[in-house]
Formats: C-alpha cells, sequence, structure tokens
C-alpha cells in the first residue's frame, strides 16, 4: 500500500514547492471572493439557479423512484426469474458506476441544455441507488407471507401488491426521501455540464472571476444541502 | 322484527383518522410542489420527442469501441486512481486531527469542537467537483488540484464518520488507562485509537471507492485524470473513442468496488 501511494506522489509530481506556491495565492483568493456579493442582480441569478436546482432534484426523486421501484422487484433474487435478475441487476451496476456528471453530458448530447437533461441525469443515477436498496431489502422479506395469498389463489400481481408492499412500504418512502435529499446535493454540481441549477451559475461566475459572486453561491449550495438534510432526516424519523 | 341497516355497523377503516388527514394532507402539499417543479423545469417537447432517436443515434456512433485507441487511455486512467489513492491517504491523515475535535468526548473544549463541526460540514457539504475548481484556480490546471480537492472533500467523510467511532468507544478502557496514571496522550493511543483503528480502515477503503469514481470527473474542470480525455474526445465527436474511456471507467469503478469490499470485509 505504501508503495501505491509513493509510486502515485511521484507520477503526478507532487512538489511541496507547488504547494507553497498555491498557498501563497490562497490569501489572494480568499480576499477577493471577501465580502459575498449578494447584490440585487446577482440574488436575482442565485434565486433562479436554486429554484430550478430544488425542482431538478423534486421531479428527478418522482421519475427516479417511480422507475426504481420495478427495476428493484425484478433484481431481487427471490421475486424474479433468473434472466430478469441479472438484467436489473446490469442495469443497477452501470448506473452505480458513472458519476452522474458523465451521465449528464450523455443527456445533454440527447435533450439539450437545461434543467430537465439534469432531472433525467439524476433520474438514472437514483435508480443505481434506490433500485439496489430496495432489491436487498425485498431479499429479505418474510416469504411467508406470500404463502397464503398464493394458497387462496391470488395471482403474481396480487401476491406482490398484499404480499410483498406492505412488509417493504415504510422502507420506500423512507429511501425515496434520504434519496431526494441526495439528489438535491448532485443537483447543485450537474450544471458544470450545462444541465441546468445553481452549479451552471457558479461555474459561470468563476469563470468570469467574479469570486465574491462565487462565494455567495457556494454559501448558498452549503445552506440548501445542509437544510435538505435536516429536513430529510425529520421526515424520515416521522417515517419509522 | 329489528333489521340492522348499513348504520347501525360502524364502518371499518384501516387507519385512524389522524393518520388519514395526515396522509391527506401529505399529498395536498406535494403535488403542487411537483407540478410547480415540472413546469420550473421549462421542457421543450419538440426534444422531448427526438430524445429516443438522439439517445439511439449516439449509442449507434459510439458502436463499436475504438480497440485501436485503448491503448492510449491507460496513462490516464493510472492518473484517475494515483488521484484517488493519494487524495483518500491524504485526507485520511488530515481527517485523524479532526475527528478528535470533532468527538464530544476528546475535544479539549467546547470552541475546538465547534470548530471540528464546522470544517466536518463545510468540506462535506461542498463536493468535490466545486473544490476541483476552487484549487485549479489556485494550483493550476493538472492532477495536484484534483489530489487535493479529493482530500479536502473527503476530510468531511471520514472525519464525521471516525468522530462518530470516537464518540461510541467504550469509555470504561479509557478510564482504566487514567486510573494507572496515564496522560491524555497516552490514553489516547492505548485508549482510544485501538477501538476505532478497524472502523478507521474501513471508512477509508471506503471512501477510497467513493473517490475513484468522483476522480473519473475531476477533468471536466481541468484537474486532471481520465475526464480530460472523455472531454476532449466528446468535443471532436470521437464517440468511438468515448466507448472505450466508458468501459474503462465501468471496469475500473467496478474492480475498486470489488477490492473494498473485500478489504472491508477483512478486517471487520
Amino acid at each position: 500500500m505504501l508503495v501505491a501511494v509513493f509510486w502515485s506522489a511521484w507520477s503526478i509530481r507532487l512538489s511541496p514547492a507547488r504547494f507553497v506556491e498555491g498557498l501563497s495565492s490562497t490569501g489572494q483568493f480568499l480576499a477577493s471572493m471577501w465580502p459575498p456579493d449578494f447584490g440585487a442582480r446577482e440574488r436575482e441569478l442565485i434565486r433562479e439557479g436554486v429554484t430550478e436546482t430544488l425542482a431538478m432534484a423534486v421531479v428527478a426523486t418522482i421519475i427516479g423512484v417511480s422507475v426504481s421501484v420495478p427495476v428493484a422487484f425484478m433484481a431481487a433474487k427471490n421475486l424474479a426469474p433468473w434472466p430478469v435478475y441479472y438484467l436489473a441487476r446490469g442495469l443497477i451496476t452501470v448506473s452505480r458506476a458513472f458519476h452522474s456528471l458523465i451521465i449528464g453530458i450523455i443527456f445533454v448530447v440527447a435533450v439539450g441544455f437545461g434543467p430537465f437533461a439534469g432531472a433525467l441525469t439524476l433520474s438514472f443515477a437514483t435508480v443505481g441507488f434506490y433500485g439496489k436498496i430496495l432489491a436487498e431489502d425485498l431479499e429479505n422479506i418474510d416469504m411467508n407471507q406470500l404463502r397464503p395469498i398464493e394458497a387462496a389463489g391470488g395471482n403474481r400481481l396480487q401476491v406482490i401488491l398484499y404480499g410483498v408492499v406492505p412488509q417493504a412500504l415504510p422502507r420506500m418512502i423512507g429511501l425515496a426521501i434520504y434519496r431526494w435529499d441526495i439528489n438535491v446535493r448532485s443537483s447543485t454540481i450537474i450544471g458544470i455540464v450545462g444541465a441546468g441549477g445553481i452549479g451552471f451559475t457558479l461555474l459561470n461566475a468563476f469563470d468570469r472571476y467574479q469570486y465574491d459572486f462565487a462565494a455567495a453561491i457556494l454559501i448558498v449550495i452549503v445552506a440548501i444541502v445542509l437544510a435538505g438534510e435536516v429536513a430529510s432526516a425529520m421526515i424520515r424519523r416521522r417515517v419509522r | 322484527m329489528f333489521e340492522p341497516t348499513a348504520d347501525d355497523y360502524e364502518r371499518w377503516q384501516r387507519h385512524d383518522v389522524r393518520t388519514r388527514l395526515l396522509r391527506f394532507a401529505t399529498v395536498l402539499i406535494t403535488v403542487p410542489i411537483v407540478v410547480y417543479s415540472w413546469r420550473i423545469l421549462g421542457i421543450n417537447y419538440d426534444y422531448l420527442s427526438t430524445a429516443g432517436w438522439a439517445v439511439g443515434d449516439l449509442l449507434g456512433r459510439m458502436y463499436p469501441p475504438n480497440h485501436g485507441y485503448t491503448g492510449e487511455i491507460v496513462g490516464p486512467m493510472i492518473e484517475t486512481i494515483n488521484i484517488a489513492i493519494l487524495g483518500t491517504g491524504l485526507s485520511a491523515l488530515l481527517s485523524i486531527p479532526i475527528a478528535y475535535l470533532a468527538a464530544s468526548n476528546t475535544t479539549p473544549n467546547r470552541i475546538t469542537y465547534v470548530i471540528g463541526r464546522l470544517v466536518i460540514t463545510v468540506t462535506r457539504t461542498v463536493s468535490t467537483i466545486i473544490w476541483a475548481i476552487m484549487f485549479v484556480i489556485l494550483f493550476g490546471p493538472g492532477a495536484f488540484a484534483g489530489v487535493i480537492a479529493v482530500a479536502i472533500r473527503s476530510i468531511g467523510f471520514i472525519g464525521k464518520l471516525l468522530s462518530e467511532a470516537i464518540e461510541e468507544i467504550d469509555p470504561g478502557q479509557v478510564r482504566a488507562l487514567e486510573a494507572a496514571g496515564a496522560n491524555d496522550r497516552q490514553q489516547l493511543i492505548y485508549g482510544v485509537a485501538p477501538q476505532v483503528k478497524p472502523l478507521f480502515v474501513g471508512i477509508t477503503t471506503h471512501r477510497w471507492d467513493i473517490n475513484i469514481r468522483s476522480s473519473t470527473v475531476l477533468g471536466l474542470v481541468g484537474a486532471g485524470g481520465i475526464g480530460l480525455e472523455l472531454t476532449a474526445r466528446m468535443d471532436v465527436y470521437q464517440w468511438q473513442s468515448v466507448s472505450v474511456i466508458l468501459l474503462a471507467i465501468l471496469v475500473t469503478v467496478l474492480l475498486s468496488e470489488l477490492i473494498s469490499a473485500k478489504a472491508r470485509s477483512a478486517v471487520s
């Protein structure tokens, strides 16, 4: 492991000199960020970015969860036949392996710039997360509760609706809220590839050297991510 | 003779009034939010109708992957992995003092506790890619900025989980050392550290695995790694090379996940 670390350090050419040089400009950088610029025009831009970001997170959670639930059922070993199982697992793996920014680039090519591409990106990312965790929960349900429904002549859909769903429902709701919180977090950066939201505003501010405006945006991002986290934790405690 | 009518029976309801009202209120609040959000997105339905075609077209252009290109991405891919390793290593070192400050049972006083918590919160809520934008401005483009970005972002993650682990240790072992005359430093090294060590290794490995994933996109903002190659190929529409990169990322991420899972089950 040590060899790996040293070799990495050598190949990237980490040097104390560069570090010191960077640190010396840090002071200047921080000074140009202060005070954060919350002017009237800036506030308007931030408001637009934040609404877009939050809207993307909401829509992505709704679309993502509605797609994820069937995928999760398909990816539960005890409920799905094996070809379906491997298909769903493959989808989940692909969705989890790629960072949302990479998926974002693809969707921007597909549906054009703007928050809709972002919402699709986050929906796709939701499938990997939600599908995986829900599938694991479904694999751990009590199968004995399914038998009476089968014995009473329930068909497959009825077995799932009355045997499986009641066991998994609280978890499904809690997980959806948790994912919304993660979607808020990701939707703050998705704008970097042109998929809408406050990330785009932030990148623009940095590109135009408006560091004081960038500082204002950063403060807002930290605030909404924290607020989302607190809200999600509170709601989840109630659901349980 | 008395004939009972429907009104004589109390109608059976699955949930009590309070639960039903609460659910109704939830729907009442959620639906407008969703509708409003949908409208904000300003979806251009013309684009939507061609989206399927566009994705299909894109996949068509990506196939078949350009095998000859594989050799060229080995370097950037290794750089990506190196960024993750170095960033995580650096972060592990930095997280230890931060976690010590942010754990309520080890922190020296109220102010240090607040400082520790503040560092964790700020580093955690700003994502790696935003840190990368800032460090590219400071240190110039390249993998170096990426390493620092990964390291800073990971402090929040490792520090938070580590401080929680410290708060949950068995205080008896520390008190026994204190009774034997150990000073504060000795209590930390022989009382606290051994109890959180396996967890610390597990958390760090887990973060390394996450960092591999975030390192793949650092190049989008100029902070080194495979992302740079990815955007370069996309800008010139070499989709067959793009698919090679995507496959390479897929394989690398899956491998790192496997390694991290194996390592974590080995330590716990």
